[in-house]
C-alpha cells in the first residue's frame, strides 16, 4: 500500500500531515524552514505562480493578481458569492456554472488555484519522505454540499493526487483528539476556521467515531470578521483623513492596494487582541499615516454578531442529536477563529462545559485527517469514522416542491431508490432535478445537477419503470445509477452538474502547466539525487564498519570527510552539489570497495578471518 | 435481505437497542469502505452497498415508529428496498377529534391571514399541547402495547395487527403535521427554514 498523506486545504493556512510509522501518532510536516502552515495564497506574477509566504508577501503589491481565501468560492456560483465579490481585490465572473477569477492576464477556477497550494504541500510532502506521493485525504467543511466537494476533489485531481477519501473537519478533528483517548462520551466539535463554521456532535465509543448530527455555516468565518473590522476602519481614516484624502483625491474604498493593507491591518489586530487588551495599528499611506488603537472591547462590540450566528447551528445540532446528543460531555474547539476570547466565552455559556483546546487548533484538522489516511492504508484498524451527510438530498416534484430522499444527518455511506416514468405516450427522455438542502422550495435549495434520463423504449404514458439509485458514498458525494425494470437495461444518464468542471476541463487542467511542471521535474530529481546519497551512505557505512582495519588511516580520514559532506548537503535543495559530493564520496572509498571485493572472494576461496588474509 | 435479517433478528418490535448498537458498529468494522481501500474495484462497490445497506436498516430499526412501519410494508409485501421514507398510510383524523379539528384549522386559517389576537394564540397554544400530548399517547400505544401484542402474536392474528398499526399510524401522522402547523404559526421561524417531517 502506498503512502497516503493527510492535508487540511483551509481558508488562511493550508498543512499536510502523516502518522509515524514507528510513534503511531500524527505529525505534522514542516517546509525546508520549519514553517508548518502554508498560507492558502497563490500570485500570479509575470516570473510564475507563487504560493505561501512568497504569495502572502505579494498580497499588497499584486492585490489584483494574488488570490486568498479561494476556499469561499470553490464549488460556488455567481449569485453566492456576488455579495463579498466586491471585497475581494481581484476579478471574478461566472461562465457556464464555473466561477472564473482574472489573475495574471489569465482565467483560473477556484479548484486551480487550490491545486497549486495542494501541489506544494505534495511537493513538501515528496521532499520528506524522498518517495513520489500519489494519495491523499483532504478535509472540508463538515456542511460542504456536494458541489464544494467535488470541486475539491478536482483540485486534487489537477495537483496529481488521488484524493482517497474526503474528510469533515471537525470530524478529522475528533479523530485526532480521540486518539490520545482524551474523548469518550459525546462531544461538540466547535470548528470555526478562516472562511468556515461547523459543529458536529459525535458519539466516541469503543473507537467507533459516530456523528450524529451536524451544521453549519461554509461562509462565516475569521475572514468576515476581519472585514466588518476593516469596513469600520475605512470609516475612521475617511473620517479623520478627510481633508488629505480630499487634496489626493483618492477614494479608499476603490483603491485595492489601501483595502488590502486595511484588512491586513484589521487581521493583525485581531489576532493580538485576543492576548492583549489593546493595541495600536499603523497604518502606512502615500500622503499620510493612520494610526489608532483599538480594544478588545471595539473588537468585541464588531464581530459579536457573527460569533452569535454560529450559535443557532448549534442548537440546531443538539436537537437533531436526538435523545443521544442530549447530554455533551466535551466540547473541543478547533480552528484559528476559536482563540478569540469572546468565541470561548459564548461556546462555554452554550454547552456549559469548558471547551477543550490542548491540540493546537491550527493542525488538529490536518492530523485527524493524518489518522484517516493511515486508517485507509491499513495501519490502523480498531478505529472506525461513521459520518453523516450535512443536508437533505431530494428531487424536484410537480410544483417545485422538494421530496426529500435522504434527509440530513443520515449516516453515509446510504443510499435511496426512486421510482420514475414518463406523463406522455412515446416519451423517451425523462428529467430530474436534484437538489440538496432544508428547505420545501426547489428554487430556495442547493441545486446540484440536472439529470436526463434517456433511451427509454416509446410506450404509453405511465408504462415504463424506471429506477433512480442514489448513493451517497463516504466522502458525502453522489453518484446516481438509473436502470428501465421492464427491460432490464441501465439507463443512459447524462449529468449536467449546475455548479463545477466538466470532466474533460479537469483533463485539460491535469495536463496544464499551472502547478508548474518544471518544478515537478526539478523536484523528481533533488529526489533522486537524494535517494543516490542515501544508497551511497549506506554503502559506505557499512564497508567502514567491515573493513576500517584494511586501508590505512589517512584513507580512513578521506572517507570519512566525504561522507560527512555528503550527510550535510543531502539536506540542501541542490541537486548539483548533492551529485557532485555523492560522487566524490564513490571515488574516495574506490580503495576501500577493491580491498573488500578481495576479501570477499578470498574468504569465499577459504573463509578466512580478514586479519589472517592480511598477514598471509 | 431486510432489514431485520440484516441484524439477524427475528421480525419482532421489542428490540434491545443497546444490543443493535453494538451490532451496528460490529457490521460497521466489517463493511465499511474505509476497510476495503485497498481492495479491486468490484469488492470496493461491494462494501459500499452492503455499507449502504447497514446505515438504512439501522437507523430504520432503532427508531420505534420507522421501525413499525417498515414492518407494515414488510407484512404487505411492499418495496421494501431502500425506498424513500414515504408513509406508508396516509394521515387520517381520528374520527373522535373530527369536529374541534374543524375549528383548528379554522383558526389556523385566520392566523395566516393576518395574525393572531393574544387570546386566539393563547387558545392556538393549548389547543397545540393537548393535541400533542394526544400524538405522545398514540406513540405510546404503537410501541408499547400494541407492538407487544404483535411479539406475542400467532399467524392469524397478524394481518388483523397491522390493520390497527395503519389506524393508529394513520391517526399519529395526521396529528403530527397539526401540532407541527400549529407550531410554525404560533413561533414562525426567523429565517422562513421549514423543517422535513421526519419520524
Amino acid at each position: 500500500m502506498s503512502r497516503i498523506i493527510g492535508i487540511d486545504l483551509g481558508t488562511t493556512n493550508s498543512l499536510v500531515a502523516y502518522v509515524d510509522e514507528r510513534t503511531r501518532l500524527p505529525q505534522v510536516i514542516p517546509d525546508r524552514q520549519g514553517r508548518v502552515l502554508l498560507p492558502s495564497v497563490v500570485s500570479f506574477t509575470p516570473d510564475g505562480i507563487l504560493v505561501g509566504e512568497d504569495a502572502k508577501r505579494q498580497l499588497v503589491r499584486r492585490s489584483r493578481d494574488t488570490i486568498y481565501s479561494v476556499k469561499r468560492l470553490m464549488g460556488r456560483g455567481y449569485e453566492d458569492v456576488k455579495g463579498e465579490l466586491r471585497y475581494l481585490p481581484f476579478a471574478v465572473r461566472q461562465t457556464e456554472g464555473v466561477l472564473k477569477i482574472r489573475a495574471g492576464g489569465r482565467d483560473v477556477t477556484p479548484p486551480e488555484v487550490s491545486a497549486v497550494v495542494l501541489k506544494s504541500l505534495k511537493d513538501r510532502a515528496e521532499a520528506h519522505f524522498n518517495e513520489p506521493i500519489e494519495k491523499a485525504v483532504i478535509t472540508v467543511p463538515a456542511y460542504f454540499n456536494d458541489s464544494q466537494r467535488q470541486a475539491t476533489k478536482d483540485a486534487g485531481r489537477i495537483a496529481g493526487l488521488d484524493v482517497v477519501r474526503i474528510v469533515n473537519e471537525p470530524t478529522a478533528a475528533s479523530l485526532a483528539y480521540g486518539l490520545d483517548r482524551l474523548t469518550r462520551g459525546v462531544i461538540a466539535v466547535y470548528d470555526l476556521g478562516g472562511g468556515t463554521f461547523d459543529i458536529s456532535i459525535l458519539r466516541v465509543k469503543d473507537g467507533v467515531f459516530e456523528v450524529l448530527a451536524t451544521n453549519g455555516d461554509t461562509h462565516l468565518g475569521g475572514d468576515d470578521f476581519d472585514r466588518v473590522v476593516m469596513l469600520w476602519l475605512l470609516e475612521d481614516v475617511q473620517a479623520r483623513h478627510h481633508a488629505e484624502l480630499e487634496r489626493a483625491c483618492v477614494n479608499l474604498a476603490e483603491d485595492t492596494e489601501a483595502m488590502q493593507e486595511l484588512r491586513l491591518a484589521a487581521e493583525a489586530a485581531k489576532i493580538r487582541l485576543s492576548s492583549v487588551e489593546r493595541t495600536t495599528l499603523t497604518v502606512p499611506f502615500a500622503d499620510f499615516t493612520y494610526r489608532r488603537e483599538i480594544t478588545r472591547q471595539d473588537m468585541e462590540r464588531l464581530i459579536r454578531p457573527l460569533v452569535e450566528k454560529t450559535l443557532g447551528p448549534c442548537r440546531q445540532a443538539l436537537k437533531d442529536a436526538g435523545p443521544g446528543g442530549g447530554e455533551i460531555d466535551e466540547v473541543v474547539l478547533v480552528g484559528g477563529s476559536t482563540r478569540i476570547p469572546l468565541v470561548r466565552r459564548r461556546v462555554a455559556e452554550l454547552f456549559g462545559k469548558t471547551p477543550h483546546s490542548q491540540l493546537n487548533p491550527d493542525e488538529v484538522v490536518a492530523l485527524g485527517a493524518a489518522v484517516q489516511a493511515h486508517i485507509l492504508a491499513g495501519g490502523i484498524t480498531d478505529m472506525l469514522l461513521l459520518d453523516v451527510t450535512p443536508l437533505s438530498l431530494g428531487i424536484e416534484t410537480l410544483g417545485g416542491i422538494v421530496s426529500v430522499l435522504i434527509p440530513r444527518n443520515t449516516t453515509i455511506p446510504t443510499s435511496a431508490r426512486e421510482m420514475f416514468t414518463t406523463s406522455v405516450d412515446g416519451q423517451t427522455v425523462v428529467d430530474m432535478h436534484v437538489v440538496q438542502g432544508e428547505r420545501e422550495l426547489a428554487k430556495d435549495c442547493r441545486s446540484l445537477a440536472r439529470f436526463e434520463l434517456r433511451g427509454i423504449d416509446a410506450m404509453a404514458a405511465g408504462m415504463p419503470k424506471i429506477e433512480v439509485t442514489f448513493l451517497i458514498d463516504a466522502n458525502g458525494i453522489l453518484i446516481v445509477n438509473a436502470k428501465e425494470l421492464r427491460t432490464g437495461k441501465a439507463a443512459s444518464i447524462e449529468v449536467k452538474p449546475t455548479y463545477g468542471l466538466a470532466e474533460a476541463d479537469i483533463e485539460r487542467m491535469v495536463e496544464d502547466s499551472f502547478t508548474y511542471a518544471e518544478a515537478d521535474v526539478e523536484t523528481r530529481l533533488l529526489i533522486e539525487a537524494r535517494n543516490e546519497a542515501d544508497t551511497v551512505i549506506t554503502h559506505v557505512e557499512r564497508a567502514l564498519r567491515q573493513g576500517a582495519s584494511l586501508v590505512t588511516s589517512e584513507d580512513r580520514e578521506r572517507i570519512e570527510a566525504a561522507l560527512g559532506d555528503v550527510r550535510r548537503v543531502r539536506e540542501t535543495e541542490d541537486r548539483h552539489v548533492i551529485i557532485e559530493k555523492t560522487t566524490a564520496l564513490n571515488r574516495a572509498t574506490e580503495h576501500l570497495a577493491e580491498v573488500l571485493m578481495d576479501v570477499a572472494l578470498k574468504g569465499a576461496l577459504g573463509s578466512k578471518r580478514a586479519d589472517e588474509i592480511m598477514e598471509s | 435481505m431486510n432489514y431485520f435479517e440484516v441484524f439477524g433478528l427475528p421480525r419482532k418490535l421489542g428490540i434491545d437497542v443497546d444490543a443493535l448498537q453494538a451490532r451496528f458498529y460490529d457490521l460497521s468494522r466489517q463493511h465499511h469502505p474505509d476497510f476495503h481501500q485497498a481492495a479491486p474495484p468490484e469488492e470496493q462497490a461491494r462494501a459500499l452497498e452492503a455499507s449502504a445497506l447497514v446505515n438504512r436498516a439501522y437507523r430504520t430499526l432503532r427508531d420505534p415508529i420507522a421501525r413499525i412501519e417498515y414492518l407494515v410494508r414488510l407484512e404487505e409485501g411492499r418495496d421494501t428496498r431502500d425506498r424513500k421514507e414515504d408513509a406508508v398510510v396516509k394521515p387520517k383524523a381520528p374520527p373522535e377529534l373530527l369536529e374541534e379539528m374543524f375549528e383548528i384549522q379554522e383558526a389556523l386559517q385566520e392566523a395566516k391571514m393576518g395574525g393572531l389576537t393574544a387570546e386566539g394564540s393563547e387558545r392556538l397554544e393549548a389547543e397545540r399541547n393537548r393535541l400533542a400530548a394526544r400524538r405522545d399517547e398514540e406513540e405510546q400505544r404503537l410501541h408499547g402495547a400494541l407492538s407487544r401484542r404483535w411479539d406475542e402474536s400467532s399467524a392469524e392474528e397478524r394481518p388483523r395487527i397491522v390493520a390497527e398499526f395503519k389506524e393508529s399510524l394513520a391517526t399519529r401522522a395526521y396529528l403530527r403535521t397539526v401540532v407541527d402547523d400549529l407550531t410554525n404559526a404560533l413561533e414562525p421561524s426567523q429565517d422562513g427554514h421549514v423543517a422535513h417531517h421526519r419520524h
